[in-house]
């Protein structure tokens, strides 16, 4: 049937989500013309865009926050003010990403266990339960009505989730993946946390539409600028409580710099731990981007929600920075110094390696790695030309697929298999937790791991086969695994793989061991 | 650090139960306490996997039984003698309550059967097995469904129950159903966890390695207190068995319900009087306990149906299990039936007599027995199971005397 299903399989796993089920043809169109099938998302820069309706600006959800934790405030005083003996009701403060998880999954189970006593919203819990299939009521001989109604999302778990589902959605239509693959790639390159709080949280979803996206096939300068420059990433790393020291409000409020913005850039943005920077450095860019922040509720410094210049807070005179002295004053120090670290030697050589560790190989090709670089210098960190020279050299599509899906790529690429558009963000979000990559919420500024290994962790692999067991209980009639298979992986999917589905026991498990088969787990 | 602990033990705690389902019809039957005062009650279990009748109900009387069954024959004797039943047949040791019920005569075995399906692929098996149609085919319907839609509909059942996700297509089409399951989050079963070790042994070591470690993990793990003990499929059947007998037993719960089980594919170390086999009957026969004592009263009028989809080869193969076959035995239990038998038109287990050589030969068409069933349960007529329950199956009659 297809020319070369192998080849089909690189494309479509290493370079994309993974073949679409149903009607979509994917592996044979991807086999005819493997290259072309990946480069064919690259054409067009605006179809990385992500709009959709609901989905708003960072400023518009900055004052969303700003109005929320107002109201909240209100409510609670007027509580505290008729009723002064009694304790105010809590403030939905942010909690840890443990203890979220744990509340929300104890939660559920409660709920299953017939027991549930208390319905506590947490934002990545599915809001309909009857969308769960483990959700049934459990007890006929407990009245339902028992069960108090949940609690009502508020508009930052509202947001999250539907930047949640859009950007889910799109992953899953997609025809191969590669761009929404590297949007996933920069996004964790430049990743923020929504555990960091409110704003956070909100502006998660929006600083990927509206810093990554724009650029993925853009310029990688741009980007840098964008990101750094976004108000999330500025509050994610602090460095709106960053004053220079000799600035007005640093003299007036006797504080100083935050290194923490400054030293992410170049350690992780741009140079690389052993890129060639020193801590004099780390302090010099650090006193650059002095300033930079956004505005606040009060609007002082411009629209509340909105990045903006604070000349207040800028650290005044010429900085240091790589053996080159900057000069210009306010902004345009800080963005002239970006400009030159995005085209440093050390960040041509970390962003190539990055790329090609990420989508080829854990130890990434040499030669492979050398050419990306020197295109990426060549091109002034055009990332299309690095897309496109990814695809086109014989590396990439002669390596093994040893690349272990991450949880977001197993979750896409399942449900794209099975062909099913998610209407709801809940399950992936819950299962995201599960398996240890919650949505837009990593652990540190260093983002997700992105090697085998961490993907592979035996635990992992455990919960792993169970949410896939999920999976196939939930086969809907009429969905044969076997077929599903032709669509996954046709004649590039080993014997034993065909064989361990074919005898399985039942079509649910079946379904399981195929979506844990190693075609659908390595990339 | 506490991110990861947290993880563990909600997933450890939440994962719980996986291979079992159950749904039912959503209304009662209008004739339901009608003059008579019966009031019946119809389950039926599903064993997904194919389950090995002549370990089940042993033809230990069957001069070649012991050498085709070889190292996980029953006998009589021994540590774990099987309970005889009927010669030359005997019940596995593991299912002391059946034996419980067939000397009450409220249990009957049926042995020597299959439905029409001659291949041996489990889906197509299943399918065939539940569509009620004599061969595979995608159909959006199963049998017990069109009977449902043969009954006169009365009231809705207990308004607490959910639609279920997945209702077993034996209970698949236009009569409405409802489903219930006990715990969230079902966690993969054990075979099918090592049928993926296997996989990866031959594909994917690195994965073999991971996931072998990760079910150790869990395993340790099952031994502290934040997993319901014990998590296995004894207690699984039984737990979901007690929770479906709660709700059928009620005045407006339903009448007429489906259940399915896995794990029943033993191809290797399908272990005798002990071991894979014997401890999946011990929850069968738990199971069945369970409705007997969760229906109460009800169970006087109730008929359990257990059905597979087929048989497994009567020769041992080398690795001390069975692969898949053809004839079997279907099980009846409740207070309706009329037990205390094995019907059988025995085959014999002679080379020359064995299905294709290698199975137990089929010698009785199990929509006989499931039509004998709703029509001593419900009153259906022939041509309405000949027509619309069992599509094409005139010639296939429906066994009488089951019901009492």
């Amino acid at each position: 049937m297809a020319r070369d299903s192998q080849a089909a399989l690189v494309a479509l796993n290493r370079f994309g989500f993974g073949a679409r089920g149903g009607a979509s043809g994917d592996l044979i169109n991807a086999a005819s013309d493997p290259r072309g099938f990946v480069k064919a998302e690259l054409v067009r820069a605006s179809g990385v865009l992500l709009e959709a309706p609901g989905l708003q600006s960072t400023q518009q959800l900055g004052q969303a926050v700003f109005a929320y934790q107002d109201q909240v405030r209100q409510a609670r005083e007027a509580a505290k003010a008729a009723a002064p003996a009694e304790t105010p009701p809590p403030a939905p403060t942010e909690q840890k990403p443990g203890l979220r998880r744990n509340l929300s999954l104890n939660a559920a189970a409660t709920e299953v266990a017939g027991q549930m006593t208390e319905a506590k919203p947490a934002d990545n819990k599915p809001a309909d339960n009857a969308a769960r299939p483990d959700a049934m009521q459990p007890n006929a001989a407990a009245p339902p009505a028992a069960k108090p109604a949940p609690q009502p999302l508020n508009v930052i778990q509202k947001t999250f989730r539907s930047e949640a589902l859009a950007r889910l959605q799109r992953a899953t239509l997609a025809t191969c993946g590669f761009t929404e693959r590297l949007v996933a790639f920069w996004s964790n390159h430049f990743c923020i946390s929504a555990t960091k709080g409110e704003l956070a949280r909100i502006w998660a979803g929006a600083f990927e539409r509206e810093a990554i996206r724009p650029h993925v096939l853009g310029h990688f300068a741009d980007m840098l600028k964008a990101v750094e420059q976004h108000p999330a990433m500025l509050f994610f790393l602090d460095n709106q409580q960053s004053l220079g020291p000799d600035s007005r409000a640093g003299q007036n409020r006797k504080r100083g710099l935050n290194e923490n913005l400054a030293r992410e850039i170049m350690e992780l943005h741009t140079l690389g731990v052993g890129g060639g920077y020193t801590q004099e450095d780390v302090t010099s860019l650090a006193r650059i981007i002095t300033g930079w922040t956004f505005a606040g509720r009060q609007g002082q410094l411009g629209t509340p929600g909105s990045f903006v210049f604070n000349a207040n807070a800028h650290q005044p005179g010429a900085q240091m920075l790589l053996g080159k002295s900057y000069e210009a004053a306010g902004l345009a120090q800080g963005e002239a110094a970006l400009a030159d670290i995005a085209r440093h030697p050390s960040t041509a050589n970390f962003i190539a390696t990055k790329f090609v560790r990420h989508f080829v190989a854990d130890d990434p090709p040499p030669g492979l790695v050398a050419r990306l670089r020197e295109i990426f210098v060549k091109t002034d960190g055009d990332l299309k030309a690095l897309a496109t020279a990814l695809v086109d050299s014989d590396e990439a599509w002669k390596a093994p697929l040893t690349k272990m899906r991450s949880p977001y790529d197993f979750l896409v690429a399942s449900g794209r298999l099975l062909a099913r558009v998610p209407e709801d963000p809940g399950a992936y979000l819950n299962d995201l937790n599960l398996l240890g990559q919650p949505l837009w919420s990593p652990a540190g500024p260093n983002g997700f791991p992105d090697t085998s290994a961490a993907w592979a962790a035996p635990e992992g692999m455990k919960l792993r086969l169970d949410i896939a067991a999920q999976m196939g209980a939930r086969l809907g009639p009429n969905i044969d695994p076997l077929d599903l298979l032709e669509f996954a992986a046709s004649d590039a999917a080993s014997i034993e793989t065909r064989r361990t589905i074919e005898r399985a026991e039942s079509r649910q498990k079946a379904l399981a061991l195929l979506l844990m088969s190693p075609e659908m787990q390595r990339r | 650090m506490d991110c990861t602990e947290n993880r563990l033990l909600t997933s450890r705690r939440g994962l719980l139960l996986g291979g079992a389902s159950f749904a039912a019809w959503a209304y009662l039957p209008k004739f339901a306490r009608a003059a008579d005062g019966r009031d019946p009650r119809l389950i039926v279990v599903i064993l997904r996997g194919a389950l090995d009748g002549l370990s089940t109900v042993a033809p230990i009387g069957d001069p070649d039984y012991a050498g085709l069954h070889g190292s996980i024959a029953l006998a009589a004797d021994g540590a774990h003698p099987a309970i005889m039943l009927d010669s030359p047949f005997a019940l596995h040791p593991a299912m002391p309550e059946f034996a419980r019920m067939y000397r009450n005569k409220h249990a009957a075995v049926i042995h020597a059967v299959a439905t029409p399906y001659r291949d041996r692929s489990h889906f197509d098996g299943q399918d065939v097995l539940e569509s009620g149609y004599a061969g595979p085919g995608r159909v959006q319907s199963g049998w017990l469904n069109r009977a449902l839609e043969a009954l006169p509909r009365g009231e809705r059942v207990s308004s607490a129950l959910a639609v279920g996700p997945t209702t077993p297509l034996v209970l698949r089409g236009n009569a409405p159903t409802v489903g219930w399951a006990p715990v969230a989050l079902p966690q993969a079963d054990d075979d099918t966890a090592m049928r993926l070790v296997d996989l990866y042994r031959h594909r994917d070591p690195a994965l073999a390695l991971a996931l072998s470690q990760g079910l150790q993990l869990d395993k340790a793990a099952s031994g502290d207190d934040m997993k319901p003990k014990p998590g296995n499929a004894v207690a699984q059947m039984r737990q979901v068995a007690r929770g479906a007998a709660k709700l059928m037993a009620a005045d407006d719960g339903p009448r007429i319900a489906a259940l399915a089980f896995d794990g029943w594919d033993t191809h290797a170390n399908e272990g005798g009087p002990v071991g894979r086999l014997a401890f999946l009957l011990g929850g069968l026969g738990g199971a069945l306990a369970e409705f007997e004592s969760g229906l109460g009263e009800r169970w006087r009028d109730t008929v359990v149906v257990v059905a597979t989809e087929f048989g497994r080869t009567a020769r041992i193969n080398g690795t001390d299990g069975t692969d898949h076959g053809t004839g079997t035995i279907a099980l009846l239990a409740g207070g309706a039936v009329k037990g205390g038998r094995v019907i059988s038109d025995w085959p014999g287990l002679k080379l020359a007599n064995l299905y294709e050589a290698r199975d137990l030969k089929p010698t009785t068409d199990l929509r006989s027995v499931i039509k004998g069933v709703l029509q001593g349960q419900f009153g259906l007529s022939d041509r309405v199971l000949a027509e619309t329950v069992f599509p094409d199956s005139a010639g296939v009659r429906p066994m009488k005397g089951l019901v009492a």
